[in-house]
């Protein structure tokens, strides 16, 4: 289990964690979890032991039965559901599996997008890069998408470039958490290693606290702490059948 | 938060045109249902302000005992035929009354080349009025001065090519190919009138005397003079009343007259009868056009359902970037707000054009006048297409209000 020091130094704070879908049974209780600004965590274990749903309550979409979530310090559990989704769109960025990005929206579009949504972090990217659009391309270069691409439509892209574009949006305007939800398993070995570099070293340059979703336990080593899900979620399937 | 309006309007329009093949027929079904509904009022109104255009300034039309309908028909707009005369000494005996102004005498019953003929008096060229108020004015040359000579309407004169002092032929009935024509007694055109856009436009005037003269044979025939002529008999006659008070007092008079069965109708009153005749045919029409309006807004309902769907994804996309279930609910409303306003404008700016094709044959053809522009109408049609198109697409941004929170960020397709 991650460090389980107390404090503002801490991305994300979890405790007694329960959460179900209407008058179903838990498919998700953590007791406690907590993550340390700037770590880098990566989190694991098979499909349908609660992945999805641990960061759709981590980024307020969803709200849990009972416990307490706080981002950045600040509890999500005592919200109203506005005001979670403004925590999400000033602090977080997320990077899904595959089809992260708007189809009918340009590459340079689909990177600001979470800036039309956030004054904050649009003030963050203009601050960093003197404008959006300078603060887009750079991102867009560091993760290696060309200049040739970036006025294209996202449909037009390649998988493997669908996917660092979506993690060139996820760090616009240096959002103080990066989620990223099975972000390669779309793509082949060499590619998803390539692109878990590029991930983990913009986050360390915009100094974002990272978890990282996956199956594939394999991909552990590249990061600071490794948890496994099954582990620590007490309604995991395997602990009802038990 | 969305920072600017602009953005928001160019994601919707991004969005639009993204699905353009549905959004292009989503936005022209609801322009031909605006343009039908807008159209629709148009005649309407049109035809309503080009009949009571017609007739300006007469308190009475008096005919042989008929339908009310049917004499400011036959008498007026030169539509159906007359029922039967009236004698002179009746229409001398009206006319002769203090309470009357004046009176122009009408015979009918003649054409020429399918437009119908009026023998009348010089009268007419003094006393009628159409529109508002406006007299009859002379194009070229003037009134009739014998009984061989005629005035035409303008669209006579236009359509068949005639000028003043060309002659022409009368046939006894009203169509084109009669076999009876009165060969014998050309008449010569003196005048021909201005352009007014009611049925004297489609009418050959000669006197009565000419009248008398094409209708009667054998020898003897003299032309008699057009001034103080008296036939034994007219079809009908317009009275202008000195006081509009006496108006109920002669029509009464008229109708209950002992020499002979006759009718007095007041031209506005008739009139009123013709719109209630009418009024089933328009509220049928704008019934079926507003059904159309229906069905096209059902028709994006339908395309905005069934995207919700495949935008699953997108919508979740969006909410992960930070945009709230409101924002969603926003980008489905304002798409709908865009289609239906994209719909509705284009299909009253067609019409427009539409307009400028046909107002020349609407008016040669039916005499109603068609103009061009925006009116007040299709404000409302615009206004109500957009209102009822927001208000049903509140549904499907509703249920995309409703995915967006169920299925948080992800989706499994």
């Amino acid at each position: 289990m991650p460090s389980a020091a107390i404090g503002p130094e801490n991305a994300i704070e979890i405790s007694g964690l329960r959460f179900g879908y209407g008058s179903h049974g838990d498919i998700l209780a953590i007791r406690e979890l907590n993550v340390r600004a700037s770590q880098r965590v990566f989190v694991h274990g098979p499909s349908g032991c609660g992945k999805s749903t641990l960061l759709a309550m981590i980024g307020g979409v969803l709200a849990p039965r009972a416990g307490a979530v706080s981002i950045l310090g600040q509890s999500l559990s005592g919200m109203a559901s506005a005001a979670r989704d403004r925590v999400r769109a000033d602090h977080i960025g997320f990077i899904f599996q595959q089809f992260n990005l708007v189809p009918y929206l340009s590459v340079v579009e689909n990177v600001s997008l979470p800036c039309r949504y956030s004054l904050r972090r649009l003030r963050r990217a203009v601050k960093a890069d003197g404008s959006l659009e300078e603060s887009a391309a750079r991102l867009l270069s560091a993760l290696g998408i060309g200049e040739a691409l970036r006025s294209r439509k996202s449909t037009e892209l390649s998988v493997g470039q669908q996917q660092r574009v979506a993690a060139a949006r996820a760090l616009i305007g240096r959002p103080e958490l990066v989620i990223a939800d099975e972000p390669t398993s779309s793509l082949d070995a060499d590619r998803r290693r390539e692109f878990i570099d590029l991930l983990l070293c913009e986050c360390g340059r915009a100094g974002s606290t990272v978890v990282f979703v996956s199956h594939d336990a394999s991909l552990a080593p590249h990061f600071d702490i490794a948890v496994d899900l099954q582990l620590i979620n007490a309604a995991a399937p395997h602990s009802d059948a038990a | 938060m969305l920072h600017n309006i602009g953005n928001a309007i160019s994601l919707v329009f991004k969005s639009l045109m993204n699905r353009r093949a549905t959004a292009i027929l989503t936005v022209a079904s609801i322009a031909v249902s605006a343009g039908l509904l807008s159209v629709v009022e148009r005649v309407r109104t049109d035809t309503q302000a080009s009949f009571a255009n017609t007739i300006s300034g007469t308190d009475l039309i008096i005919g042989a005992r008929s339908g009310d309908l049917n004499l400011l028909l036959y008498s007026v707009f030169r539509i159906g035929n007359p029922t039967n005369n009236i004698t002179w000494e009746s229409y001398e005996t009206i006319g002769s009354r203090p309470e009357v102004d004046w009176t122009i005498p009408f015979s009918l019953g003649d054409a020429h080349r399918g437009y119908r003929v009026l023998a009348t008096d010089l009268d007419y060229f003094d006393h009628y009025r159409y529109a508002d108020r406006r007299k009859l004015a002379f194009w070229k040359g003037g009134p009739f001065a014998t009984a061989s000579e005629a005035v035409i309407g303008a669209e006579v004169a236009e359509r068949l090519g005639y000028d003043v002092g060309r002659e022409i032929i009368v046939s006894h009935g009203l169509t084109e190919t009669s076999f009876l024509t009165h060969d014998e007694d050309p008449f010569t055109i003196t005048g021909i009138l201005e352009r007014t856009g009611t049925p004297v436009d489609r009418t050959v005037h000669i006197s009565l005397s000419g009248m008398d003269l094409i209708h009667s044979s054998g020898a003897g025939r003299v032309p008699a003079p057009v001034e103080g002529y008296e036939p034994e008999a007219i079809t009908a006659f317009l009275v202008g009343l000195k006081s509009k008070i006496s108006i109920f007092a002669l029509q009464r008079y008229v109708n209950e007259f002992e020499a002979e069965p006759m009718t007095a109708v007041i031209p506005g009153v008739a009139l009123q009868q013709l719109w209630g005749l009418i009024r089933v045919a328009e509220y049928a029409l704008f019934g079926v056009s507003a059904m159309v309006v229906l069905a096209s807004v059902l028709g994006l309902l339908a395309t905005l359902l069934v995207s919700l769907n495949e935008r699953r994804r997108e919508m979740s996309v969006l909410r992960s970037v930070g945009a709230r279930p409101g924002h969603i609910f926003a980008l489905l409303l304002s798409e709908a707000a865009m289609l239906a306003f994209l719909g509705a404008l284009s299909g009253l700016l067609l019409i427009q054009l539409g307009i400028v094709a046909i107002r020349q044959f609407a008016l040669t053809e039916f005499g109603i006048q068609m103009s061009v522009g925006l009116r007040a109408f299709d404000f409302h049609v615009l206004a109500g297409i957009l209102g009822i198109a927001v208000l049903v697409s509140v549904i499907p941004a509703w249920r995309a209000y409703r995915n967006s929170l169920a299925d948080g960020l992800t989706v499994r397709l």
